[in-house]
């Protein structure tokens, strides 16, 4: 199982509170972990990354291990400490706006 | 008895009033999709509990959500839309080619006799179809591919389809309005579509016979008589007799003929209402006085209509999608302002009370008259 947290608005959208955890088969990378994500919570389709690109919408970051991973290749493997549930993968909302 | 519900669109979530046919106490819901934007929610006439959102923020996108039973409970709905085939360009504000980009749903539109259908006027401007209720949509093409597309421009809202109008008496023909390419129609259910702005004058097109490029905020009908259009326009309130065909300016004794909102009375298709906005730079009323000006006469003749609305000291808009009609016998007439207020009157606009004072920006009013 890989540890997610979400964003409030989109831990709001799924219905989830705290933390989800998701089953990946195969490497984890910031690709398997979204598809099962939204495999898992179809309703989040669209609000992480792009619909069609799958690219990461602009206003959004990935972090895990206190590292920011939002520019890392989406099929580059993820820390360790993630795949052992030591650490959670995280989606963050930038602070911008009003 | 008869009751009626408005659906209010914030910019921090949904808001549902409700009151009975005297519309003298009013239960508020929500808000519903609390700090999301929400640019329109609108009710299906067949089926009035089907309601249907468009939800969007700058960091999570587009969601559509739909209810089953007046807006009681929700549950989101696809919110895949992707533009038919080559999505191509259109012109940027300077001018430069643009690729077309999803940026959000600004208005839906439930077809007048299918609960399940339902339309969505897009930014980047396109309309898109669901036949299911929401599950999917597809993109009615023909509006975006009829060749003019290459030369629209987005106004300073975006360039969006924000008016979409489906003629009760010809369920092929459909009305929408794009900011700032004008307003065009279909007459075959939006296999082809052409321009109807004929008689449109903006002072920034320098062409006085040029096809697109007027910014067109609102258009609204009566749907006793879907040939007569009314349509508030960048600048001018303007009136076609003949399905938009012409256009013929109606601003008359007006104080400024800018503004967003235009609609018409329930009962009576020559009784038009606006709301002037000072300038295109200044958007809020004249003299700080929030005045509806309501004419009798299909335009031209305007009265001013101030009793229960703040005469000194408002400095608020009402967009485009923010004022409605309900139609029980007195009509009741509503709007929402960008400073949270949502006003009513009971009795055609002669007098106004508040019915809330204090919601976010509103971006959307839409009444339901519910038997």
């Amino acid at each position: 199982m890989i540890r997610v947290l979400l964003p409030a608005h989109l831990r709001t959208l799924a219905q989830v509170n705290g933390e989800v955890r998701v089953t990946v088969d195969g490497p984890v990378t910031q690709r398997s972990v979204l598809d099962a994500l939204e495999a898992c919570y179809p309703m989040l389709r669209g609000t992480i990354r792009d619909h069609v690109t799958h690219q990461r919408r602009p206003f959004l970051r990935f972090f895990a291990c206190a590292e920011d991973l939002s520019h890392e290749p989406p099929d580059a493997p993820l820390p360790d400490a993630v795949v052992t549930e030591a650490e959670p993968f995280l989606v963050i909302a930038a602070v911008a706006g009003g | 008895m008869s009751k009626v519900r408005i659906l209010v669109g914030t910019r921090k979530g949904a808001f549902i009033l409700t009151s009975d046919g005297k519309r003298a106490q009013w239960d508020v819901s929500g808000p519903f999709f609390a700090g999301w934007e929400i640019y329109h929610l609108k009710g299906s006439v067949v089926d009035p509990n089907r309601l249907y959102a468009s939800q969007s923020t700058g960091w999570h996108g587009q969601l559509v959500q739909r209810s089953d039973d007046g807006g009681k409970t929700w549950q989101p709905v696809d919110n895949k839309f992707v533009y038919d085939g080559v999505a191509g360009t259109h012109q940027w504000y300077d001018g430069t080619p643009h690729p077309w980009e999803f940026k959000r749903v600004w208005h839906l539109e439930p077809s007048l006799n299918d609960p399940d259908t339902v339309y969505a006027g897009v930014e980047d401007a396109a309309l898109f179809r669901s036949k299911d209720a929401g599950q999917s949509w597809q993109e009615v093409s023909g509006l975006r591919k009829h060749g003019s597309g290459p030369h629209w421009q987005p106004g300073a809202g975006g360039m969006c389809l924000h008016t979409v109008i489906l003629d009760p008496e010809n369920p092929g023909r459909i009305f929408i309005a794009i900011s700032s390419a004008g307003a065009f129609r279909t007459d075959d259910g939006g296999e082809t579509w052409r321009p109807i702005n004929r008689g449109l004058k903006s002072a920034h097109i320098p062409d006085p016979e040029a096809e697109v490029g007027h910014c067109v905020h609102h258009i609204a009908m009566h749907p006793s008589r879907p040939g007569v259009l009314f349509m508030q326009k960048h600048w001018d309130v303007m009136r076609s007799d003949n399905a938009g065909d012409s256009w013929e300016e109606v601003s008359g004794n007006l104080p400024t003929d800018f503004g967003f909102a235009i609609d018409v009375h329930a009962h009576q298709p020559e009784t038009i209402y606006v709301v002037p906005i000072k300038s295109d730079s200044e958007h809020y009323p004249p003299d700080g006085k929030l005045r509806v000006f309501r004419s009798r006469t299909g335009g031209n003749e305007w009265e001013a209509l101030t009793n229960g609305l703040p005469q000194r000291d408002c400095y608020v808009n009402v967009l485009r999608d923010a004022m409605a009609v309900d139609s029980l016998d007195t009509c009741g007439i509503y709007f929402g302002t960008t400073g949270g207020q949502v006003y009513g009157s009971s009795d055609a606009g002669d007098h106004w009370a508040p019915i809330v004072r204090d919601l976010p920006a509103v971006l959307s009013v839409e009444v339901q008259t519910l038997s």
